[in-house]
């Protein structure tokens, strides 16, 4: 009997709340988002001293080879998470990527391999649609830039739930198909996301679905925090000195630094500073500008970027992560639409890592960044690269190269390398030039 | 004039479970005001002590933002649907 309750004890819920990140209202954790005195976003609060009781490094290693491993600090309580194998994506030393920047201690968190749908929404999915399945909803939904919808719908469909996504109608056809082979019902909205958003709102104060980035947005949310978690144990449990990420609505990147907090708070990694830097598109910028005028709001814009992943002009958590940036000594920049195509291709070059226009976002601000002496070289630097290039081929299909057309010949090739011999030593010297 | 409003599911407790209302308003700041009559209690919900509408608020008028148009200044006529949306996530 005693060896049962314990048993119990060690796999109980850590949480039993949501808290209202700016007044502190609590609430039962069923399907809400908003504080209803003060409108501020909801957060679940956990209990960290039970938290420290059941997690250690062992019983982390010992887990399942995916997010569940870090189950205790998420917000569900089945014994059985909807798991695909989401999550433990590589952690690469990225050598040659860091000599090209004059960097020496580079590493890429590459969840452009994530499961099932090549990128980091997988993560917060399988735990949004744990949680949709525990509060009794047989129909999800959300709103998306394409990432969220593929891993919605694909989740969805493993699991069993109706699925309803909403998308602009001007996304990527890879997106879009990468959706519809699952089998949901598939709105292709005229607007953009932030409209979408909006659209979805209303449909979700109408519609009893769990919207997973509406009404189940506090326990979605919080699976972007096994980011923080895989690195910190990849990195041989220890946390870096400094991470680059992208910014959309800016929840991956404070729930990338809650991830760091709650492992020092219970103990699983020593206290140090981790400065947070945020990547964004010229063409969507809203943080960054509020970053550059030195202000503590963000003025909504009207996304203009090849970079639609993360085009979102009306950015949720974009005061949190403005803060974040700020207290760490970290930077928020944004690039242009070309050196997003530049950071793809830098990326892929050196790295044998095809990322979509979000990951080449990232990687032309690390080298903005490290050209502009903000990166130290000796600093132990994560770069987080969020989705798949083979999701967004229209954005790069015109830079990337023709192959050598030739016939069955052994001349033929033979003519052909000699060409391509040829274009190679003139691309060297228009560079040294 | 009247205006339709929707009304997010955090408030719907002070609109007696209503989803949209009808309101008299000749801009968003009027509206504030014609819906607390209406529905006591709301303006503080989605105004700061100051007055100012909370960041956490999103009102649209016709699909647009306000901050897009006149902020609370922005103009109501006859027909318009005003929507009022808490900020949310995503991607």
């Amino acid at each position: 009997m005693a060896q049962t309750l314990t048993a119990h004890a060690a796999t109980a819920a850590t949480f039993s709340a949501l808290r209202c990140r700016e007044c502190g209202a609590e609430y039962e954790p069923k399907a809400i988002h908003v504080c209803e005195f003060c409108f501020g976003p909801l957060e679940v609060a956990y209990d960290y001293e039970a938290l420290q009781r059941q997690v250690s490094r062992e019983s982390i290693q010992a887990g399942p080879n995916s997010i569940w491993r870090y189950k205790a600090f998420l917000p569900v309580c089945s014994d059985n998470p909807i798991d695909v194998g989401t999550g433990m994506t590589p952690l690469v030393k990225a050598n040659r990527l860091a000599r090209r920047l004059g960097l020496h201690n580079l590493y890429i968190k590459n969840d452009a391999v994530n499961m099932p749908t090549l990128s980091f929404k997988d993560r917060v999915v399988s735990v949004a649609l744990t949680r949709a399945r525990e509060l009794g909803f047989t129909t999800v939904s959300c709103a998306s830039t394409g990432n969220l919808a593929n891993s919605t719908a694909a989740i969805a469909a493993y699991a069993g739930l109706d699925c309803c996504v909403f998308i602009p109608s001007d996304l990527e056809a890879g997106k879009v198909l990468g959706t519809l082979i699952y089998g949901p019902t598939v709105m292709a909205v005229h607007g953009n996301y932030d409209q979408v958003n909006r659209l979805c709102s209303e449909v979700a104060n109408t519609h009893h679905w769990g919207f997973v980035n509406i009404n189940l947005r506090p326990y979605y949310s919080e699976g972007s925090k096994t980011l923080g978690y895989e690195v910190a144990e990849q990195l041989g449990w220890e946390l870096p000195d400094h991470i680059v990420a992208p910014l959309a609505s800016g929840s991956l990147f404070s729930k990338i630094y809650k991830g760091f907090q709650e492992f020092i708070k219970v103990g699983l990694v020593a206290d140090k500073p981790v400065r947070f830097s945020g990547a964004q598109a010229e063409g969507c910028a809203p943080i960054e500008q509020a970053f550059r005028d030195g202000v503590d709001f963000i003025k909504p814009v009207k996304p203009n970027t090849i970079a639609k992943s993360i085009a979102i002009g009306n950015p949720a958590d974009g005061i949190y992560a403005l803060d974040i940036a700020r207290k760490t000594q970290g930077q928020i920049a944004a690039v242009s639409d070309a050196e997003i195509i530049e950071g793809i291709k830098l990326l892929a070059e050196t790295e044998g890592i095809f990322t979509e226009t979000a990951g080449g976002t990232t990687v032309a601000v690390l080298k903005k960044l490290a050209d502009a002496g903000k990166i130290g070289p000796d600093e132990k630097t994560v770069v987080y690269i969020t989705g798949n290039g083979l999701k967004t081929q229209e954005a790069i299909q015109d830079y990337a190269g023709e192959p050598l057309t030739i016939d069955p010949k052994l001349e033929s090739f033979e003519r052909a390398l000699e060409r391509s011999r040829t274009l190679e030593r003139l691309e060297w010297q228009q560079v040294l030039v | 004039m009247a205006v339709k409003v929707l009304i997010p599911t955090p408030l719907q407790k002070l609109t007696r479970d209503q989803a949209t209302l009808e309101c008299e308003a000749q801009t968003v700041s009027d509206l504030l005001d014609s819906l607390e009559q209406s529905c006591p209690g709301i303006k503080a919900r989605l105004c700061d002590e100051q007055g100012q509408l909370r960041r956490f608020v999103n009102f649209y008028v016709n699909s647009e933002d306000i901050r897009f148009l006149d902020g609370p200044s922005t103009p109501l006529k006859d027909g318009d649907e005003v929507s009022i949306i808490p900020a949310i996530a995503g991607g």
